[in-house]
């Protein structure tokens, strides 16, 4: 080692917001001052995951992970760490758990980090992504390097076949047989693609992939090109991504002067380069054949398949089209062996599985498992639980277009079949952890307006089924619903999925269904008895003064912003129901729990 | 239409719009810089645009609308996107939302009289961990509470 210490400091979007870009300045400034310039080498990482506790630092070769640091923390950290070699234990990462632990010293021992496995994600929170001899240190372009001179096409193609790999965009189609279908495809032009639109409200998987690792993508699509004989690749990025198109834009430069873009790769017959397109915010775009007409610079409505895009795709040439993570897959197969990949998964799911694991839960952030991992694993074991020791209710995998997992599934192997099978789908990683305080009624009225909002419009039963859906579960959450109202839900709901055109369509409704399915006491409670569990239907909700509790101070008649609560510090005060506007301040503001809310 | 004729798109456009004229699939990415370099994207600036790409202003209003990314009215100075992703609305991303329109006086997607602010409720910051999270001009707040709100648009 040149260096007697690293400091890593995740430079991930989350914990740039909490200020890790001035950490860094705090740190270079300390280790001038303190003349530690040929000691200590500084390194801006992409995400290490754990979101909840940024802004992380770890400090190499004594691994300490210092978390949710300040900028004022850091020359405790140089002077204590650096130079005296003693941690700064208040720094350290402390679960503060019953098992009397405590505060780690060793990274290994987190309990976030213990049951992960990490492909995707293996250079996150390692390698600058901004400087592509730390990509080509840990092994980068060393796949690139052996598909060239050493495997012909077809060999490329079987080695990702037999991997097992499946798109993780969502669908689940086998990686390998995509290839093999453009590969076939008559055509002197070809493309390659990667999808980066990621859509899904909940999930950010793909963006900390780009942003932590940018060479392994670009890689994979050199790898695909060749196999499939395309010279060009276009990466199609949200624009609400900045940092994750400005570390792309550095990696694109640096390989082409590696010579790892462009003509000729690494002096071998193969050309290829890559052009970066932007999203302009739909979610429709994720849709292989929407994302398409976008990057041919119209709206983003799908096209009927077949023709699938393998075979007639951009501009009617053919195309692959991958998922970022699947694309960050790729290099690892080729260098590992595809018999390597086979061995970690489920029998129909190989690998690993990117979550982004967030809602209702203790260590929120992004987590990478083997396939066949359980939920209960995820989220009590790795996630730590539920937030304030509360009951874990649900948890939403699939985003809009996925469904609930309840409880009684807690323990079942989560890989693309078993998903399915339970009324779920693994969709693109999203992991929404929601807790007894989450009406199930609402969040599913939440998933259904933002596929009403998102539906492109070009094809009736997604159009008008979506919005009678909406319209639906809008009754029922203002106490309007009746009984009947759940068949015509589950009758439009099916519809939907046969007649929809394309997936965003087919898959609106299973949100409604899985929560009908096994929720459905939570429906019949908001239609015949007006209640609402979880206190989020605000039109369901009646407020009420405990004579009993009330020390008639009068706080919430001076809260209430409409006047309905009358009377005076003599008689006592009572809440007008007529002209309650059920904003629940009154039930705030109260300090003696002297308010009901039912 | 004589504004139109006169008018002259920022140099930077005009660069732009050279570097990628002749490439397919190009509208998109011209949208993205004319909005760059207006803020958004000025009526008198598409129709500029459709005489110069020689495209249908039918097919650029087409693809404008269809994004949620372009805007078509003014917006103000400072930007304040909300994120409403699932894991934002569970932990009150409406709240702050609400909070914002009392403290501006504004409804969403409305500029402040002052023109110093504009509220959007945007899709995902990808900031998860951070819920409920918003951002100003770029800069990602995270872990807000209301009462913070005040403090940190006294800043802008």
């Amino acid at each position: 080692m040149p260096y007697k210490h690293y400091i890593l400091i995740c430079s991930g979007t989350a914990c740039e917001s909490s200020r890790s870009r001035e950490i860094h300045d705090h740190f270079m400034k300390e280790i001038k001052d303190h003349q530690l310039e040929n000691d200590v080498q500084v390194v801006k990482t992409g995400c290490f995951g754990f979101c909840e506790q940024g802004p992380i630092v770890k400090v190499l070769p004594d691994n300490a992970f210092y978390v949710r640091l300040k900028p004022e923390d850091v020359r405790e950290i140089i002077e204590e760490n650096i130079i005296k070699g003693r941690m700064v234990k208040r720094l350290l990462y402390n679960p503060k758990d019953d098992k009397g632990r405590h505060p780690m010293t060793d990274v290994a021992n987190i309990d976030f980090y213990q049951k992960q496995f990490r492909i995707v994600l293996r250079n996150c929170g390692v390698i600058d992504p901004e400087k592509i001899d730390e990509y080509i240190a840990r092994d980068g372009y060393k796949a690139l390097e052996k598909v060239l001179f050493e495997m012909t096409p077809d060999q490329v193609i079987e080695e990702v076949t037999k991997s097992g790999l499946r798109g993780r965009g969502g669908a689940g189609f086998p990686t390998g047989m995509k290839w093999s279908f453009t590969k076939k495809a008559p055509s002197d032009i070809k493309y390659i693609v990667c999808n980066a639109d990621e859509g899904d409200p909940g999930a950010y998987m793909d963006r900390s992939t780009l942003e932590g690792d940018p060479h392994s993508i670009l890689e994979a699509m050199t790898i695909a090109g060749y196999a499939v004989n395309a010279n060009k690749g276009f990466i199609y990025i949200r624009a609400e991504y900045p940092l994750a198109i400005e570390r792309l834009n550095i990696a694109i430069a640096q390989a082409r002067d590696y010579g790892l873009l462009g003509e000729n790769l690494l002096g071998s017959s193969f050309s290829f380069d890559i052009e970066i397109r932007l999203g302009a915010g739909a979610f429709v775009c994720g849709e292989e054949t929407a994302l398409l007409a976008s990057l041919e610079g119209e709206r983003g409505m799908p096209r009927p398949r077949p023709p699938f895009p393998a075979v007639k795709g951009l501009w009617g040439k053919p195309t692959v089209i991958n998922n970022v993570e699947t694309w960050a897959n790729i290099p690892v197969i080729i260098l590992r062996g595809a018999a390597w990949f086979a061995k970690i998964g489920t029998e129909k799911s190989k690998g690993t599985k990117v979550f982004a694991l967030t809602g209702k839960i203790n260590n929120s952030g992004l987590i990478e498992v083997p396939m066949g991992t359980t939920l209960r694993e995820i989220i009590f074991d790795i996630g730590g639980g539920i937030k304030d020791g509360k009951q874990f209710k649900a948890a939403q995998t699939g985003g809009p277009s996925g469904g609930v997992i309840p409880a009684q599934f807690l323990d079942t192997p989560i890989d693309y079949d078993n998903l399915i099978a339970i009324g779920s789908m693994m969709g693109s990683g999203g992991m929404i952890v929601m807790d007894e305080d989450d009406c199930i009624v609402d969040i599913t009225k939440f998933y259904l307006q933002f596929s009403v909002d998102e539906s492109c419009g070009k094809c009736a039963p997604c159009r008008i089924g979506g919005y009678q859906l909406l319209h639906l579960l809008e009754k029922i959450t203002n106490g309007n619903g009746s009984m009947d109202h759940l068949d015509k839900l589950s009758r439009i709901s099916q519809a939907m999925q046969k007649a929809s055109l394309c997936g965003l369509g087919q898959t609106a409704s299973n949100p409604v269904l899985s929560t009908m399915k096994y929720f459905t006491e939570e429906y019949t409670e908001h239609i015949q008895n007006h209640k609402c569990r979880a206190h989020k239907c605000s039109h369901l909700l009646k407020f009420d003064i405990l004579i009993e509790k009330c020390i008639k101070c009068g706080l919430c008649a001076k809260a209430c912003p409409v006047g309905a609560i009358s009377g005076d510090r003599e008689k006592g005060y009572l809440i007008d129901h007529t002209k309650c506007i059920k904003c629940g301040l009154c039930f705030e503001r109260c300090k003696f729990k002297a308010i009901t809310r039912g | 239409m004589e504004t139109i004729k006169n008018l002259e798109l920022t140099p930077g456009l005009l660069d732009y719009i050279a570097q990628w004229k002749d490439k397919p699939g190009n509208l998109i990415m011209i949208l993205h810089k004319a909005q760059e370099e207006y803020g958004f994207i000025p009526r008198n600036v598409a129709f500029k645009l459709a005489e110069v790409l020689d495209v249908p202003l039918a097919k650029i209003y087409g693809v404008i609308t269809f994004y949620h990314y372009f805007k078509l009215e003014k917006r103000g100075k400072n930007i304040i996107a909300v994120c409403m992703g699932t894991a934002c609305y569970l932990k009150g991303g409406e709240d702050i939302i609400k909070e914002l329109e009392t403290i501006l006086g504004v409804g969403l997607n409305d500029m402040t009289p002052d023109g110093k602010f504009s509220v959007e409720a945007v899709r995902c910051l990808g900031c998860c961990g951070l819920a409920p999270v918003m951002s100003i001009n770029g800069t990602v707040y995270g872990k807000l509470l209301k009462s913070q709100l005040p403090e940190i648009l006294s800043k802008y």
